[in-house]
């Protein structure tokens, strides 16, 4: 079998598996005695196990079964989740987690994982019941496995081993146990049955034959099986197969098969009578369908609550989905972006033809159209907790390794944003929290010297809000000390006293994001806050967005990042000056107006007009770009576009407003230079390519 | 006996010069061009080719040369150089000829008002034809292109 057709496969259902373990080992640190999170986990375990020795990448395969092991203990409740048990399923998960990503990048996913397999085989021998709870638990385990085995056979089955009884062959009930080292159970599994179908029939096998060849047992089987050999005999051939751990083989005859049968009558009738079970279920025979759709629903009622308070505001339930190839989106959204520009070019056709049934059918391309738009910017965009998931773990590490108590409250984790941004956002979010949990909330006993509680909280909040995705994290730490970062800033030459004076609080604090303000030289106090944000700050704005940071010294601090929902398509007003026609992004535009040429007056050295009870810079699009064709002059009146950055307003002087439009993004090639002001072309519904005006060049 | 070389002939002026037909995508009439303000003055601007913007250079303004108003003759080569796509505005193209190598000798100091350096070489063609070959990654070479700005600032 080619193994590289699936290894794509793999890593990413690898990576989702791995992605839930951590998350209900986080949920289960919070709820130790929830046995639901823990068979949430264990299946999470088994089906990576499956695969990585499907795959062929044994050690991934192995350390995943020793988990499994400890995990098997605590939902059977034969051991109680514990802070060195946890640290350990941890270390676990990180060995998994470097084995994935090696082989990721094309290695095989080998590590040296003994220290760890050690403290999972010690949990594993530390709670083992003594010998005569051993063996009492074992005699119990054998009557339930019997109990549900029986609960298999169906009346044809049923009525086969009662002939063969009365026709004087012999029936038995055989339960194989392969040994735990074993690396290839279906070949041994194979040989048993091909061993026992020489001497007899097999009748029924649990789990099916199909799921034993694809290896979907633990490390055992069973099975109901006539033949004319004793049990002694049977016995002997299996454990002659190599690597066969135990066989144990039940004789049965017609008093103990009834005994069976009823105690499976019975078993079926509480099953039916379990408020839980649907009451399509109820009309079915007793039987493994009647018992494992009972069981799901109830599995599933039991886990929603779990899982509604730690997450707030409410996980989506896991719905159906297939994988699409990123390329083949961007293909895909190329294509429609296409489209979009031959629509807005037939528009303009049907306006000047003037036919109504042209204009008719141009109308109705716009409405599918749109509707396309709507459907293929959706495609791209992916929840925020994708970038999110990861945070829940790094905290709780980060907060361990302080000795900080911090709860993280994530919510609006559902939140959609471009595919673009979130490739971008990941590391910007990384530091902003590292920033919290380290410099934000305060050592356990700082806390309770302020009244505060032991443990902190850090919010993680995203929504929408028009255009752009709002992600704010909130802390409950000490808050930003104004007069030390004042002072730092003024020691550090980015302003001066007087300035600082000026300032408010949030401007103040707004200068942990100024280039500049770390350096090697630190205030205790204070020590490290800053390293980085310069950079996030730099980040977030090459994605259009903005960051904004409130603080109440003594209560907390909330940093706000500000992003639009896509970088691809975005509204615009199009506006001319001379001969030439420009783009300006609708989300930068505060207003359009009209304004007097007499308004305008020079105020040391800029050119100011009045606007909203203040004064603001007016500056000439025909300047700056140095457009030919126009005299601005001489006009008695001027169109003005006033612009934002941020807080901060500025007004841009036009000759004429187009009309509002959307545009697709282009870049203007690779051989030209970043030109300020420039954020990239569009092509117009003429075919002719308009500049993208880039407002924030023009407010420093 | 060389390699057989087949080339895109155009003119500037008085002058014909060749680019491998390899690296040539495209020859268009003259499209709508959108003006790029603070950028390199040879550098006209902007063109819409099917949906992808594509910059545009006057090579006259690249090579120092005198600019001129487009005519009917005027042409825009598209050419893909290094993974970028460039456009080149020229007086007219109307020849594709193969060349044999050895017919290409190293360039004197200067051919036709153009350094040595943005020339691959030169070929006698016939009697009274002289090929120019236009080395396309020093014409679009973006370094020197700076320090000659910063030498005229």
């Amino acid at each position: 079998m080619d193994m590289n057709q699936y290894l794509s496969m793999f890593i990413d259902e690898s990576n989702d598996h791995l992605q839930s373990l951590n998350e209900n080992m986080l949920e289960l640190e919070n709820n130790p005695e929830d046995i639901a999170i823990v068979q949430v986990i264990f299946r999470s375990a088994h089906t990576l196990k499956g695969m990585a020795a499907t795959m062929g990448f044994e050690d991934l395969a192995s350390l995943t079964h020793q988990m499994e092991n400890v995990l098997d203990l605590v939902r059977n409740e034969k051991l109680k989740m514990q802070d060195y048990i946890f640290d350990t399923l941890f270390k676990s998960l990180d060995a998994l987690q470097s084995m994935v990503q090696d082989i990721m990048e094309g290695g095989e996913g080998k590590a040296d994982v003994t220290s760890i397999v050690d403290n999972l085989q010690a949990i594993v021998r530390g709670e083992k019941p003594g010998a005569a709870a051993a063996a009492s638990s074992a005699g119990a385990s054998s009557a339930e496995s019997t109990l549900k085995a029986a609960l298999e056979l169906d009346e044809f089955q049923q009525s086969i081993l009662e002939q063969s009884i009365g026709e004087g062959h012999k029936a038995h009930y055989i339960e194989v146990s392969i040994r735990e080292d074993c690396q290839l159970k279906a070949v041994r599994a194979y040989m048993v049955f091909d061993l026992l179908e020489r001497f007899g029939e097999v009748i029924k096998s649990y789990p099916t034959v199909q799921d034993i060849e694809q290896e979907k047992f633990d490390k055992s089987f069973s099975l109901y099986y006539i033949t004319q050999k004793d049990a002694d005999d049977l016995q002997g051939m299996i454990m002659n197969v190599s690597e066969i751990g135990s066989a144990v083989v039940t004789p049965l005859d017609k008093e103990s098969l009834v005994q069976l049968t009823s105690s499976a009558s019975s078993q079926a009738a509480a099953t039916v009578e379990a408020p839980e079970a649907p009451a399509a279920e109820a009309a079915q025979p007793a039987g493994a369908a009647a018992s494992k759709p009972a069981a799901a629903p109830v599995q599933a009622s039991k886990e929603a609550p779990a899982k509604k308070p730690a997450a707030g505001g409410g996980t989506p339930a896991p719905s159906r989905t297939i994988r699409v190839d990123i390329e083949r989106l961007d293909v895909l959204m190329n294509l429609f972006s296409e489209l979009l520009i031959d629509r807005v070019r037939l528009e303009q056709l049907a306006g000047e033809i003037k036919r109504n049934d042209l204009t008719e059918t141009v109308e109705h391309m716009t409405r599918v159209s749109a509707d396309l738009q709507n459907v293929v910017l959706k495609l791209r965009m992916v929840p925020v907790d994708t970038v999110f998931n990861r945070f829940p773990r790094m905290v709780r590490d980060l907060a361990k390794s302080l000795n900080k108590k911090i709860d993280l409250v994530i919510t609006g984790a559902e939140t959609e944003l471009d595919r673009t941004v979130i490739d971008e956002i990941g590391d910007p979010l990384v530091h902003l929290l590292r920033n919290a949990v380290d410099h934000g909330v305060e050592t356990i006993e700082e806390r309770v010297a302020s009244g505060k509680q032991e443990t902190g909280t850090i919010h993680l909040k995203a929504f929408h809000s028009g255009n752009h995705v709002f992600i704010e994290i909130t802390d409950d730490g000490h808050g930003i000390d104004r007069e030390r970062v004042a002072a730092k800033a003024i020691k550090n030459g980015i302003l001066t006293q007087e300035q600082a004076n000026a300032m408010s609080d949030d401007e103040v604090a707004l200068l942990l994001f100024a280039p500049g303000f770390s350096t090697a030289e630190k205030i205790s106090d204070i020590s490290g806050r800053g390293v980085g944000l310069d950079v996030v700050k730099s980040k977030i704005e090459s994605l259009g967005g903005t960051v904004l940071v409130t603080s109440t010294l003594g209560q907390g601090s909330k940093f706000s990042v500000q992003l639009p929902l896509t970088l691809s398509i975005i509204s615009a007003m199009l506006i001319k000056t001379g001969d030439e026609k420009y783009a300006i992004p609708l989300s930068s535009i505060v207003e359009t107006g009209l304004i007097k040429r007499s308004q305008i007056r020079e105020v040391h050295g800029y050119k100011m007009i009045p606007y909203r009870n203040s004064n603001i810079p007016i500056m000439s699009l025909k300047q700056i770009f140095d457009i030919p064709g126009f005299d601005e002059e001489n006009e008695e009146e001027t169109e003005i576009v006033v612009i934002r950055k941020g807080d901060r307003v500025a007004a841009l002087t036009v000759e004429e407003f187009i009309g509002q439009s959307e545009i697709v993004i282009k870049n203007l090639g690779k051989y030209l230079p970043s030109v300020e002001g420039v954020a990239g072309g569009t092509i117009l519904g003429d075919g002719q390519v308009a500049l993208i005006i880039d407002p924030n060049a023009f407010i420093k | 006996m060389g390699q057989e070389l087949k080339v895109i002939v155009f003119k500037l002026g008085s002058e014909e010069y060749g680019i491998d037909v390899d690296k040539v995508e495209t020859i268009e009439r003259i499209l709508p061009i959108t003006r790029v303000p603070k950028t390199y003055a040879f550098v006209k601007g902007v063109v819409n080719l099917r949906g992808v913007v594509i910059p545009v250079i006057d090579l006259r303004g690249r090579f120092g040369l005198p600019e001129t108003e487009p005519t009917d003759q005027t042409r825009i080569i598209i050419v893909n150089v290094e993974d970028m796509q460039v456009g080149f505005i020229v007086d007219s193209a109307n020849d594709v000829i193969d060349l044999d190598t050895d017919v290409i000798d190293t360039p004197p100091e200067v051919v036709g008002g153009i350094k040595a350096k943005y020339l691959d070489g030169v070929a006698r063609i016939s009697d009274d034809r002289l090929l120019i070959m236009l080395n396309l990654s020093e014409v679009l070479n973006k370094s020197e292109i700076i320090q000659l700005e910063g030498i005229e600032a």
